[in-house]
């Protein structure tokens, strides 16, 4: 077990953890942020997508030592209160069904258009594809994507 | 233009800090009768109200006209939550931006069919809830009528006001809920005229939308209760297997860990229900701290298993349901004229035979429910679709009368029929019960891809008879299953066809098997639309001209009593979408492909346009007609639609669950293939049967037809026929 301090949406955190344990499992087991979804364990799905000083990782397959010293942004640290544009894109489409792979698929999609202002269809899917939604919104996601990007 | 900034004020789920700093949820909705904690879901100018006054099990409205509508049906992504409490709020006569909407836990005395299945829940959820509503403005109104000291006739009501226009005064519904709460509660109250609905048929937003795009705690996984420890279970590596030791002297020593047991969900002389369909009651619990370290210690879990019954494998399962469908000794479910003799007689003869592998349901929420069972009382909260069955179930195995109890549904991270199977909720409630502590039972993505309670493999040949004329006279269905038939013995083209014949057959095995989003429809629409498809083109007819041809067979002189669809508005959709896609002028480039099918009392038909793209399909777009009666909630039931064609798309394109010597070939997202992004359609067209009729569901109806308008444009555009799913893994296609 470790003593570790991790910043998480902007705070600094104390968690008593073995170093190897997933960002995942320390954000939803020891912080009770619980937005971050565990849909596969080995980074196939995309429902535990966080951002990492800003880039994109599966939080499922990155052990909570590779954050030390970096920036963790779970959905709720992505606005105060549901704010920013890629979220308000999600419900002005009324994108979510069962809704449980959407905070992977909106961290997924911020970091992409904090990246690229205005993403092509192609550099869309290719940026969404580890995100697998059940329920088959691909459709809506995409739309809600180019509504953010115009917004933003 | 000044832009709409959405903010949440619909839905609440309880939840508070606890002292401890955990997190708790709180779903006792009853408890929340004068001081509900909903502050910081309302919008500043949507005041909470100082008392709730209970109308009835569907209402509660605060002395300010604020309304919460329990919504009692579980949720799993089909947007009941917002769609029932919808229907109340019409009848109501409610603002329905002043209604907060709060899941119901089980109650079987006040609500009924408290089920996600069959996409019946608006079908059947109709009467009530609308009487629901309009008992309760009937009431409301009675009391303004007593207040205003005039008859309650001359009355009208508008978005949650009471008007009296001779004295132009009104009354809140605030005002008086608390008087109309004692009122006696008439039996019978009109409903209204749907062609004043002002709700229903209006699209409004998922009430838990706000929440989701937060990440706010609502699934089951989700719930952490104080002093809660986590669990998980390890079931057999194959089916046919069994325990036959195990030592756990690791994993007991390993940190976090509090208990290794072994548990037997189905006891002695316990009568199962339908919904415990379950292949390995015999499990090993490991228990814990933290999901982490109970999911590193069920690795080291040592332990020997025994081989109990035959372990299966797929090529024998394909060869056995071939080999059954050769052999003419099927069971018949239905013969109407004589197919021999009108075969005898045919120009010409069309037989194909169609097969569809095992399926995961693979939620993306994976199996999970949290249980505390303490001495004589047992509380369960988690996702279920079945909560009434899981209560009958949870009565015979804890030995706890049904009063004592409690469960609440959460929202779940998906259903798609595997959650109407509720062992899982079974072994947490037995686990908790063993260790004696509150436990969430958490099975990882392996653990639930690989327990069973799949979609059946199947396998159908069909074989039509044409006369010189290109007319259909004989249709001969045989269908196979493991474990049974997918047909539909009165589905179309049953009563359509004077010879016709079906026979059904069944393949035995251990592998455990339920419902799959759309039973047996879900493969037997893609089959049964493609061979039409082909017979049209063995008939030199246009596909929709050919099928409409039969509807009117059907309509005006059915063959046959029993005919389990109504061909006027099977044909209506059909001709909708014929319209609505520009039929017969088809783009450069594209291939188009048609297919329509009717099950869970809705109709749709589709045309799927295809382009290739370096030998490999890429969907363009589908046109979709439907038919669901009365729409409640037209943008969120779009959503379903698209939802059912990417997903039978997906599937029909490129899943499959395999077994070798009785163990699934696939365990996780790596090797079992899900449809992603940049597979789904560019755009999806949905128009809807404007008729009036009463509703019926959408969770399913969209996604049995869409393989088949897929089948058909792949081979507009290859030359090459599908009728092996996953289509994906077919000679010449890469996918």
């Amino acid at each position: 077990m470790a003593n570790l301090t991790l910043n998480v949406n902007g705070e600094d955190r104390e968690v008593n953890v073995d170093s190897s344990t997933p960002i995942l499992w320390v954000l939803r087991d020891h912080l009770q942020l619980v937005g971050t979804k565990y849909g596969c364990g080995i980074a196939q799905c995309g429902a535990c997508t966080i951002h990492l000083n800003g880039t994109a990782v599966r939080s499922c397959s990155v052990p909570v030592s590779a954050a030390e010293g970096k920036k963790i942004t779970t959905i709720e640290g992505l606005s105060d209160d549901g704010s920013h544009p890629v979220q308000q894109a999600w419900i002005e489409h009324d994108v979510p069904q069962c809704g449980y792979c959407q905070a992977g698929q909106i961290m997924s999609a911020s970091a992409l258009l904090a990246d690229n202002a205005s993403p092509s269809d192609s550099q869309i899917n290719e940026a969404m594809q580890g995100n697998i939604c059940r329920c088959g919104t691909y459709t809506r996601i995409k739309a809600a994507i180019k509504t953010a990007a115009k917004n933003a | 233009m000044s832009k709409e900034i959405y903010t949440d004020r619909r839905s609440f789920l309880k939840v508070s800090s606890a002292a401890g700093g955990g997190l708790l949820l709180g779903f006792n909705f009853m408890a929340c009768e004068t001081k509900p904690d909903i502050a910081q879901f309302l919008e500043p100018n949507l005041p909470i109200p100082e008392k709730w006054n209970t109308m009835n099990g569907f209402l509660k409205i605060g002395e300010n006209g604020i309304v919460t509508i329990m919504s009692p049906n579980p949720e799993i992504g089909q947007n009941v939550k917002t769609a029932m409490p919808m229907i109340v709020a019409e009848e109501l006569d409610v603002d329905w931006d002043n209604v907060i909407v709060e899941q119901a836990g089980l109650d079987t005395e006040l609500y009924e069919r408290q089920i996600a299945g069959g996409s019946q829940s608006i079908r059947f959820g109709w009467p009530g809830l609308r009487k629901a509503g309009a008992t309760v403005r009937h009431l409301l109104v009675e009391a303004a009528a007593k207040e205003l000291d005039v008859p309650a006739s001359e009355l009208t009501t508008a978005k949650g006001v009471i008007y009296h226009k001779a004295s132009d005064r009104t009354l809140g519904y605030g005002d008086v809920a608390s008087a109309a709460a004692g009122l006696e509660v008439p039996e019978e109250v009109p409903l209204k005229d749907p062609k004043d609905f002002s709700i229903i048929g209006t699209s409004q937003k998922n009430v838990d939308g706000f929440d989701i795009v937060q990440g706010k705690p609502l699934f089951g996984l989700d719930i952490y209760e104080e002093n809660m420890l986590v669990a998980m279970v390890e079931h057999p590596p194959a089916f046919g297997m069994k325990i036959k030791s195990m030592d756990d002297s690791k994993v007991r020593s390993m940190p976090g860990i509090t208990d290794v047991i072994r548990i037997d969900v189905e006891p002695e002389g316990w009568n199962p229900q339908w919904s415990d369909v379950n292949a390995y009651p015999e499990l090993i619990a490991v228990v814990g701290k933290t999901t982490w370290e109970v999911m590193q210690a069920k690795k080291e879990l040592k332990v020997e298993w025994e081989v109990d019954t035959e372990l299966e494998n797929s090529s024998n399962h394909t060869t056995a349901m071939a080999d059954l469908l050769k052999s003419g000794k099927g069971e018949v479910a239905r013969s109407d004229g004589d197919v021999d003799k009108a075969f005898a007689a045919a120009d010409k003869i069309i037989e194909q035979t169609y097969s569809a592998p095992f399926l995961a349901h693979n939620t993306m929420e994976p199996m999970n429910f949290y249980a505390n069972v303490t001495g004589d009382k047992a509380e369960l909260i988690g996702p279920i679709q079945t909560a009434q069955f899981l209560e009958t179930t949870l009565e015979a195995v804890l030995g706890l009368p049904k009063e004592n109890v409690s469960i609440m549904m959460t929202r779940m991270g998906g259903g798609f029929g595997r959650r109407l199977y509720g062992h899982y909720a079974t072994e947490a409630a037995m686990i908790s019960q063993k260790v004696a502590a509150p436990i969430k039972l958490v099975y990882s993505r392996e653990d639930d891809m690989t327990q069973g309670t799949y979609r059946p493999a199947y396998m159908v040949t069909y074989k039509a008879g044409l006369d010189a004329a290109g007319n259909l006279t004989a249709f001969h269905i045989k269908g196979a299953g493991i474990p049974g038939s997918p047909v539909f013995a009165n589905r179309y083209p049953a009563g359509a066809v004077d010879n016709y014949k079906v026979e059904n057959y069944k393949v035995e095995t251990n592998i455990s098997t339920g419902a799959w989003r759309a039973p047996r429809s879900n493969f037997i629409a893609c089959a049964e639309q493609t061979f039409l498809d082909e017979v049209a083109e063995a008939a030199g007819k246009d596909p929709i001209e050919f099928r409409l041809d039969l509807f009117e067979k059907a309509k005006n002189n059915p063959v046959g009593e029993e005919n389990d669809y109504d061909a006027e508005r099977y044909a209506g959709v059909l001709k909708l979408v014929k319209e609505k896609a520009g039929w017969g002028s088809d783009a450069s480039g594209v291939s188009r492909g048609v297919s329509a099918y009717y099950c869970h009392n809705s109709y749709v038909a589709q045309v799927l346009d295809v382009e290739m793209v370096d030998n490999t399909p890429k969907v363009k777009s589908v046109c979709c007609a439907v038919d669901c009666g009365i729409v409640i909630n037209p943008g969120s039931a779009k959503n379903q639609i698209e939802g059912g064609i990417v997903d039978g798309i997906g599937h029909a394109m490129y899943s499959a669950l395999t077994f070798k010597d009785g163990k699934p070939g696939q365990r996780n997202f790596d090797s079992y293939r899900l449809i992603r992004h940049s597979e789904a359609p560019d755009a999806i067209d949905v128009h809807f049967v404007d008729n009036g009729i009463d509703p019926t569901g959408l969770g399913e109806p969209s996604l049995p037809p869409i393989g088949a308008a897929l089948s058909n444009a792949l081979y507009k555009a290859t030359g090459t026929r599908h009728r092996s799913q996953p289509f994906s893994e077919e000679v010449n296609l890469l996918g």
